[in-house]
């Protein structure tokens, strides 16, 4: 049982780390953070048509809403709204009108704001997909997995323009790259992780997941392939190192994973052997003293 | 269900006159301390500090085991100062950017503070009822309490930025200057943090976590759009702020039973975008009209033009296809334009062989000697700009401006010959052609 969380909540890491280095690279980490509020209608939207969360109407009506909120920043930020205004006008209106279409329609679906916001992972074991009489596993672990493999293909098959378009945009679009197409891919992609993993995490931890392990994996190393594979494995530890920590502390799963990728974050500003503080200060101080011990022995 | 005896009736209800006071005096302050988090480029400040008050919320509970609304301020301040720290020790200290920093604080606060809730729920005593409205938010559940909580510490809020409104309005517009000047600007900055963490926590529990931020920067967003000046974009936000909170408030209670909060935001979202479409000089609309404004004088002038050079050729007809070809001018706004310039009796059109050929009238060749006049003159201050200087460009935009100053104009007319670019025929004198320049 504990395994299938651990597994799950690595997976979640994973597919959301992979996704966030291309997000922090492109200074796009808070447009991530407003994406994953805003695709609440869009999850209420489908839940009223399909009656259920386990569709793909889910993860299409989530990509629209995503899709819709990365637009409307844009479109904000041309006719001169501040960038940063921008992006809080446009989620928090979209959650509001998520927060007052489950309000509305709480008596027909049965769609908890608090399960949506915050997801609950221990129950991720329980509620088992059976297909063809066959118990297949946990639900939650084949959505996030599906989105894992959605995202582990399109970036796959689209590394080398997100790494031109990401690094260099104005190069990218001089090479006849479609830049704002690839935008848009990986905002959907964003968005469709999102959804995915809200039923473990919620929405608010699946935040953390898109930024913390890219930014532990970004003080780590100065290349991409590196910084995403990096990512990934600051994800899954900081999955079993929360679900260690939750059953010590008997407090939420999700919660303490993000704290443990907070702690290794930590870890790795202090100590990184690239651009860590106490590493640099160590080197600093290195050269300190050599360069007065030379000159004492100097005559 | 609208009528006015309803809302009078509803405002007659002491709840919901609490509520509304409530939530007007929460958008006025937020309204106030959003417009400075706006300008300083802090506006994501407030979803950050919404979420990190969750932990100093959580921690002031443990600490007291008493759901005051004032030790809840404390701890919010403390985990909100914190959280402020951490963002610029990220930044300074690391090659993360600001935003990455942001979401990294945002989160990990936020999960720390999961952590705590998911304790004080399992602890054997823990009555947590009243900590889960912080993180939703419900302000129909406000009662006269909280709003004299909330009421007192907006009016605070109010009198401190009126005091100290000119060193935040340096701080905000030329903070190197106020350095200069001696005043402490990191100080002022960090009390500007706190005030808006104090903004912040107060309104939590109308708005709730994710939906506060919208307080602090949809109003001053909306503000921004009708005015150039600070003092009254402040007004105007608060004032937009407390218009957001009335409507949202008087539209929950109006029987659908809506959450308070969401439609805040919506109702402050909505007079943003009609900010945006319809205010003077920065709305869309506004900017629309300019611009057509733009085309049609610069179709105007074209179409001027052509024939005046035409005219310079010897020829005193064009068709309306060689216009439209030449300058690439949508055929609509060069029909209107030609329609314009017949009815006021300057242009005349002719039919021959199936083809419109424009000619002018008297008056239509003077107006077009103007236009080739001016064109040409500002064509070759532009290529000796540094020698002839620059008074002709607005000191504001440095857009060239319309009326060339008479004392540049001998200068001018020099550099024009020895370009060969003079108007080489002048419409009121008789002789047509003229190699010299009249003027």
């Amino acid at each position: 049982m504990g395994m299938t969380i651990i597994v799950t909540g690595a997976m979640v890491a994973v597919a959301c780390g992979f996704l966030g280095c291309f997000l922090i690279l492109r200074r796009l980490a808070m447009v991530g953070d407003a994406i994953s509020h805003a695709v609440l209608p869009g999850i209420v939207v489908a839940y009223l048509f399909s009656g259920s969360l386990e569709s793909v109407w889910m993860l299409l009506g989530a990509a629209a809403f995503g899709l819709l909120c990365t637009f409307l920043i844009q479109t904000l930020s041309q006719q001169g709204v501040q960038h940063d205004a921008a992006i809080s006008v446009t989620f928090t209106f979209l959650f509001a009108v998520g927060v007052i279409m489950i309000s509305l329609f709480a008596r027909q679906v049965h769609l908890d704001l608090d399960h949506v916001l915050y997801g609950e992972i221990a129950y991720v074991p329980f509620n088992t997909w059976t297909l063809f009489g066959w118990e297949i596993g946990p639900r939650a672990m084949w959505i996030v997995g599906a989105a894992l493999f959605l995202s582990l293909v399109v970036v796959g098959l689209l590394y080398k323009e997100l790494k031109v378009v990401t690094f260099d945009p104005q190069m990218a679009a001089a090479l006849g790259i479609p830049v704002l197409l690839i935008h848009y891919v990986l905002m959907g992609l964003v968005s469709v992780t999102t959804v995915a993993s809200f039923e473990s995490v919620g929405a608010i931890l699946v935040v953390a997941m898109l930024i913390v392990p890219g930014a532990t994996a970004y003080l780590l190393t100065d290349k991409l392939e590196w910084m995403l594979a990096i990512s990934a494995v600051v994800g899954i530890l900081s999955s079993i190192c929360g679900y260690w920590m939750a059953l010590w502390l008997d407090a939420s799963i999700a919660g303490c994973m993000t704290v443990a990728a907070g702690l290794l974050f930590i870890l790795a500003f202090l100590f990184s052997p690239l651009h860590g503080v106490v590493t640099r200060w160590l080197v600093r101080r290195s050269l300190r003293l050599t360069t007065t011990n030379g000159e004492k022995n100097a005559p | 269900m609208f009528s006015l005896e309803n809302i009078g009736a509803h405002l007659s209800d002491p709840n919901t006159a609490w509520v509304l006071s409530g939530t007007m005096l929460l958008g006025l302050s937020s309204g106030v301390i959003g417009a400075f988090a706006f300008l300083r480029k802090r506006s994501l400040m407030g979803d950050v500090l919404a979420h990190a008050a969750l932990p100093g919320i959580c921690l002031a509970f443990m600490l007291t085991g008493t759901k005051n609304s004032f030790f809840f301020l404390i701890g919010a301040i403390i985990t909100g100062v914190l959280a402020s720290m951490a963002i610029s020790t990220i930044t300074r200290f690391s090659r993360l950017k600001e935003d990455t920093a942001l979401g990294l604080v945002l989160s990990v606060f936020f999960g720390f503070g999961i952590v705590l809730l998911t304790q004080i729920q399992h602890q054997p005593n823990g009555n947590q009822s009243g900590l889960d409205q912080f993180l939703f938010g419900q302000a129909a559940s406000l009662v006269g309490e909280d709003v004299w909580v909330m009421g007192s510490v907006a009016l605070l809020l109010l009198v401190i930025t009126f005091l100290f409104f000119k060193e935040f309005k340096l701080l905000c517009f030329d903070a190197g200057f106020g350095r200069s000047l001696g005043l402490p600007m990191a100080a002022l900055d960090l009390f500007l943090m706190l005030l808006l963490v104090v903004a912040v926590v107060i309104g939590l529990q109308a708005a709730g976590v994710v939906l506060v931020a919208a307080l602090i920067v949809t109003p001053a967003a909306a503000a921004r759009y009708w005015t150039e000046r600070l003092d009254v974009m402040l007004i105007l936000s608060a004032l937009l702020g407390g218009l957001s909170g009335a409507l949202g408030t008087l539209f929950s209670t109006m029987g659908f039973n809506f959450p308070t909060g969401p439609l805040i935001v919506v109702a402050a979202t909505v007079v943003f975008m009609l900010s945006m479409v319809f205010a003077p000089r920065r709305g869309l609309l506004a900017k629309a009209w300019r611009l057509s404004q733009v085309r049609r004088e610069a179709t105007r002038d074209r179409i001027l033009q052509a024939l005046y050079e035409a005219r310079e050729q010897n020829e005193d007809l064009v068709t309306v296809e060689s216009l439209s070809s030449r300058y690439a001018i949508p055929s609509r706004q060069l029909e209107r334009a030609v329609r314009n310039l017949v009815g006021e009796g300057w242009l005349q059109v002719k039919d021959q062989a199936g083809e419109r050929m424009l000619t002018a009238t008297a008056a239509g060749w003077n107006a077009a000697y103007e236009t080739v006049l001016h064109a040409r003159l500002t064509e070759v201050w532009m290529m000796h700009e540094n020698e002839v200087g620059s008074t002709i460009r607005d000191s504001d935009t440095g857009a060239v401006r319309e009326d060339i100053p008479d004392e540049l104009l001998p200068e001018l007319h020099k550099l024009l010959v020895l370009h060969g670019r003079e108007p080489r025929w002048h419409p009121n004198s008789s002789k047509g052609f003229e190699g010299g320049m009249q003027s």
